[in-house]
């Protein structure tokens, strides 16, 4: 159940965004066309962080590194002239899936600011090992040859079919999002993130749900990093580099820590400052930063947080 | 399995935090379907007792039959899995769920596993209706739909009972469920208890020995991490080295 002023948003919202293809025809401004479909691969990014940071509590600073594998299992393929997105993408998914839950596995036995650390270092040492070889362009990246391909049925280089794409990704994660969260599954990663010794003695083995959860974060951590090396038409391994982990995290905040829709506005709001405010000064996060803290101090559950609630907190 | 033994035997149960043993080779049994009610000064030893039996604490020697199974290495989870349950002495729930989704969720943790993706748990009759048949049982009914964070303190208590009894526990480890309650509420709650009593088997710590008096069948004295003594309420009140130790300054007998 959630209040009408959220529906109301939220549909406006969604609305806006597939609208927004539209308004960029007629007013010939394509710019808009490619910052809102950056801003939806972000948001897709930030939803993914927020089922184990907000939902599950694991403050997982090092979520950037499924980002860049998502982006390598693009680039590498492309490089080598595979260029089907049918074996790019649920490439990506996996392999960033699997990494998720190695770091997990590592991650998970420890809490609080270890915790934190932990993420970071693995993916620090990522991102040195992108940085470190040579052949897949090392610190300076490599060009995108072409953006993934699917048969003739969708021409990503288009930018208007790439755009509806990744808005129906997100809209499709939103969709699952929500079935999950409030699924068996669902309920169990927020309930060990309200009270873990009390889910321990009502008998749930915490750990494995945990994980799993690591593992699809993960996962669509990394499609988001395939959709963005698509976006950006190149490789850089500074796609994992601790300050974008941080500018999710950001989103994240911004938007409503552990709620579904908030990551969404938060990557909306994000990402339209940095416009904004990036044409007037080189020095922008000067007003981001302050903006974060009155955010923090004076709501709780971000942008999303700030609209009225329903009887009932789930959402 | 033999019905000799009893539901939980215990032995040799030794626990030490630095220098500080806070269980010092403790032996106990509960036969099933008794009431052992665990008394002792404040910092004898008693939640460190219950911790060791419920999983949350590793101990350092002696080893926990349950049921006829050394349960000594099972985590938690895994001995919640057997039948053990546990109330907590400083209330442990899930505060932004509500009394109900509270139970529910005790419920979910032994209705299967939870690798579940589609179907919404809390409209899920079979975890919903069992959860609301135990909140019944604990008298909070009525509080089904509030936010357990904001129950009163005594609804709280009552909810953690309801927990623990909606795991379907054989045995019952409740860590002072009375105290901090005023009159009413712990009323209530002794009139639970009774209710409990007999057809679960409970390990109960308690402070109050009105409390103990009416529901112990049994009762061990801690004092320091040892159990000084263990037999009926009668053989303790007439007990010279309780009365010196313990009761002597709770409550003239
Ligand atoms: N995690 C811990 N680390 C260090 N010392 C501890 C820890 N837990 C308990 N202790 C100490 O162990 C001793 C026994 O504590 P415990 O909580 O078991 O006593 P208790 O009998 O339950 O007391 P109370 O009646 O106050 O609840 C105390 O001296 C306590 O300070
Ligand atoms: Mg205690």
């Amino acid at each position: 159940m959630r209040s009408r002023a959220r529906v109301l948003t939220l549909l406006a919202g969604l609305l806006a965004l597939g609208l927004v293809p539209l308004v960029a025809a007629l007013t010939q401004q394509p710019f808009y066309l490619d910052l809102f479909r950056r801003i939806m691969i972000f948001a897709i990014a930030a939803v993914s962080l927020d089922l184990i940071l907000g939902f599950g509590g694991m403050v997982s600073f090092g979520h950037a590194a499924y980002l860049g594998i998502g982006a390598y299992a693009v680039a590498i393929p492309a490089f080598y002239g595979i260029h089907s997105g049918l074996v790019q993408w649920p490439l990506a998914m996996v392999l960033s899936g699997l990494a998720a839950l190695a770091i997990g596995a590592v991650s998970l036995r420890t809490s609080g600011v270890s915790f934190i650390m932990i993420t970071l270092a693995f993916a620090q040492m990522l991102y040195y090992l992108g940085i470190s070889i040579n052949a897949w362009g090392a610190d300076d990246g490599m060009r995108l040859a072409r953006r993934s391909q699917f048969g003739g049925v969708l021409d990503l280089t288009n930018g208007y079919v790439f755009y509806y794409v990744v808005f129906g990704l997100l809209l499709t994660l939103l969709w699952l999002g929500n079935r999950l969260v409030h699924a068996r599954f669902g309920v169990v990663i927020r309930a060990a993130r309200s009270n873990e010794p009390r889910m321990r003695a009502i008998g749930f083995s915490t750990f494995r749900y945990k994980l799993a959860a690591f593992g699809i974060a993960g996962a669509i951590g990394g499609l988001a990093g395939a959709l963005l090396t698509n976006q950006t038409e190149y490789l850089t391994p500074s796609y994992m580099h601790w300050t974008r982990s941080g500018e999710i995290m950001v989103m994240v905040i911004l938007g409503g820590i552990g709620t579904l829709y908030g990551p969404v506005l938060g990557a909306v709001a994000f990402l339209l400052l940095e416009d904004v405010l990036s044409a007037w000064t080189v020095h922008w996060q000067v007003v981001l930063g302050p903006l974060l803290v009155l955010v923090v101090l004076y709501a709780r559950r971000g942008l999303w947080g700030l609209l009225p609630e329903a009887r009932r907190a789930d959402g | 399995m033999p019905t000799a033994e009893p539901l939980l035997a215990v032995r040799g149960l030794i626990k030490r935090f630095g220098g500080l043993v806070a269980t010092d080779g403790i032996d106990l049994d509960v036969a099933e379907g008794e009431t052992l009610a665990v008394i002792g000064p404040n910092g004898a030893g008693k939640t460190t007792l219950i911790g060791q039996l419920s999983g949350d604490l590793p101990p350092d020697a002696g080893s926990i039959r349950f049921a006829g199974v050394d349960v000594t290495a099972l985590p938690a989870p895994a001995r919640s899995q057997r039948g053990l349950a546990r109330s907590f002495q400083i209330t442990s729930i899930f505060r932004e769920f509500t009394a109900l989704d509270n139970v529910a969720l005790a419920v979910q943790a032994h209705a299967g596993h939870s690798f579940r993706f589609w179907t919404p748990a809390f409209t899920e009759r079979a975890l919903r209706e069992p959860a609301r048949a135990t909140l019944e049982r604990v008298g909070l009914g009525a509080r089904a739909d509030v936010v357990a964070g904001t129950l009163a303190h005594g609804e709280q208590r009552q909810l953690e009972i309801a927990m623990a009894l909606a795991t379907r526990p054989r045995l019952l480890l409740l860590d002072e469920p009375v105290a901090g309650m005023g009159a009413d509420e712990s009323q209530r709650m002794v009139r639970l208890l009774r209710e409990l009593r007999g057809r679960h088997t409970i390990v109960l710590v308690e402070h109050d020995m009105d409390v103990v008096w009416a529901l112990a069948d049994r009762i061990a004295v801690m004092v320091y991490g040892r159990v000084i003594a263990c037999g009926t309420p009668e053989a303790i009140r007439a007990n010279a080295e309780v009365r010196r130790a313990y009761l002597g300054e709770e409550v003239p007998a």
